[in-house]
């Protein structure tokens, strides 16, 4: 086993194929990370103020959660009329699956944000568009980033269905390793993406605790 | 671009016989019953001990989360280069995904079961598996069904990538429009199978509130109301 790795990434048609096809799961994973991020977090506050919104907006959002993901490929081409082929569609659909997976616990976190603290805030003269970006969006983080980290593996994951459509990242080792009965691509393609599922968590613990000095600062107080 | 889907959605060609979407729809059902009712078979057991006795319950959590990483198209292309082409190394690929997200729901329901109300069980001079069944097992039952119904979304989608490996059900409508270029019949199978993740999660959604005891449905719902 370890001779035909050895083997597969000594061939230097494989090492670049693998490359490229690892840069292009990053791009197609990581993209749809931010964009859906960047969208549940408007959509969130709107069904934090306005609770007529919150059920409409939270069913969508479960709704969009079930549809598999070979099929939201596949139809967003034509709600949109992107060509079939781009790879516009996979970040779309997978920025919607990151956007679904996030709604809940942006929600949650949001109303996590202590009266008194908002209040305070107010009295302060902090306008609510200003006391929502100063205020309650750095205490809701911890909760942010650990629903982020979820969708971030399910996204590494699902990337690799796109193959079928010729999109897929590391998914490509899959459909070429199948047509060719090459087990050791096929391998290669499955440890890349959990080794990559496991980087991309780590660096969203790092930006946490980057993100939160705080919470390490109230950690050393309230130790006796 | 609509009226080219119509038209392959009111062909009656698309609806007879084995290829249609009827009997692929059902085959596709088949594979995702039999293959979450499989992992049910090995995962709730287990889940149930774990939860029970707390062994293992760390290792459960790492592994789980760690299958969710695991890319489902790797998993089913690998299985078949081992196993060879049919239905049933690719059906054990559909049961592998499902086991982590049931047996996840398993334990998590067991171990959400206030430890109170197990001591109040064990005072009334309950056994072991009279607690777990009388006691654990029911207030477990919304969490558990929350992780089939995870598990199922998860198969549905993935009996679909199953087509690449010549599993039937909408995924084969899907891969041989792409196959040949016909959009339309992709869109269609497309459409199909989202209708049919929805509709599988829904009832089960109504599953849920069938079985789960309806002590438990109060209490949860006097607990929103008060808070």
């Amino acid at each position: 086993m370890i001779e035909e790795l050895l083997r597969f990434f000594a061939s230097p048609g494989y090492r670049e194929m693998t490359l490229t096809l690892l840069g292009e799961h990053v791009y197609l994973s990581l993209t749809p990370l931010v964009l859906g991020a960047l969208l549940a977090l408007p959509l969130g506050r709107l069904a934090q103020r306005h609770h007529r919104l919150r059920g409409p907006i939270l069913g969508a959002a479960s709704v969009v959660y079930t549809i598999p993901s070979l099929a939201l490929f596949v139809l967003i081409p034509g709600v949109l009329g992107t060509p079939l082929l781009s790879p516009i569609n996979v970040i779309i659909a997978l920025a919607l699956y990151t956007a679904a997976l996030l709604m809940r616990p942006v929600l949650d976190a949001l109303e996590s944000v202590p009266g008194h603290v908002t209040a305070a805030a107010t009295a302060m003269g902090y306008r609510p568009w200003r006391r929502f970006v100063a205020v309650e969006l750095p205490l809701a983080i911890p909760v942010l980033i650990s629903a982020v980290r979820m969708a971030s593996v399910s996204n590494i994951s699902l990337v690799s269905v796109g193959a079928l459509i010729g999109i897929g990242g590391l998914g490509g080792l899959f459909t070429d390793g199948f047509e060719r009965r090459y087990m050791v691509e096929i391998l290669v393609g499955i440890v890349l993406t959990l080794l990559l599922a496991l980087v991309v968590d780590l660096v969203l613990v790092g930006l946490r605790k980057l993100l939160t000095p705080w919470s390490r600062a109230s950690k050393v107080v309230s130790e006796p | 671009m609509i009226a080219d889907l119509l038209a392959w959605l009111t062909n009656p060609e698309h609806w007879r016989g084995a290829g249609g979407v009827p009997a692929q729809t059902l085959l596709h059902l088949y594979y995702c019953v039999v293959s979450v009712g499989t992992a049910m078979l090995i995962a709730v057991p287990l889940g149930l001990y774990i939860g029970h006795t707390g062994r293992g319950a760390t290792a459960v959590v790492a592994v789980s989360n760690a299958m969710r990483a695991l890319p489902t198209l790797g998993l089913v292309t690998m299985l078949v280069l081992i196993f060879g082409l049919g239905d049933t190394p690719a059906l054990a690929g559909l049961v592998i995904l499902a086991i982590p997200a049931i047996l996840a729901g398993t334990c998590a329901g067991v171990d959400s079961v206030p430890s109170d109300i197990v001591d109040a069980a064990r005072g009334m001079g309950m056994t072991s598996i009279q607690r777990l069944w009388r006691v654990e097992l029911p207030n477990a039952l919304p969490l558990l069904i929350g992780g089939v119904r995870s598990a199922m979304l998860q198969v549905v989608a993935t009996a679909t990538v199953a087509a690449y490996v010549n599993l039937g059900g909408l995924g084969r409508i899907l891969l041989d429009g792409l196959a040949v270029g016909h959009y339309e019949q992709m869109a269609a199978a497309a459409l199909f199978i989202a209708l049919l993740a929805v509709a599988v999660d829904l009832v089960l959604a109504g599953i849920s509130r069938l079985v789960v005891p309806r002590g438990l449905a109060l209490a949860a719902e006097a607990n929103r109301d008060g808070s």
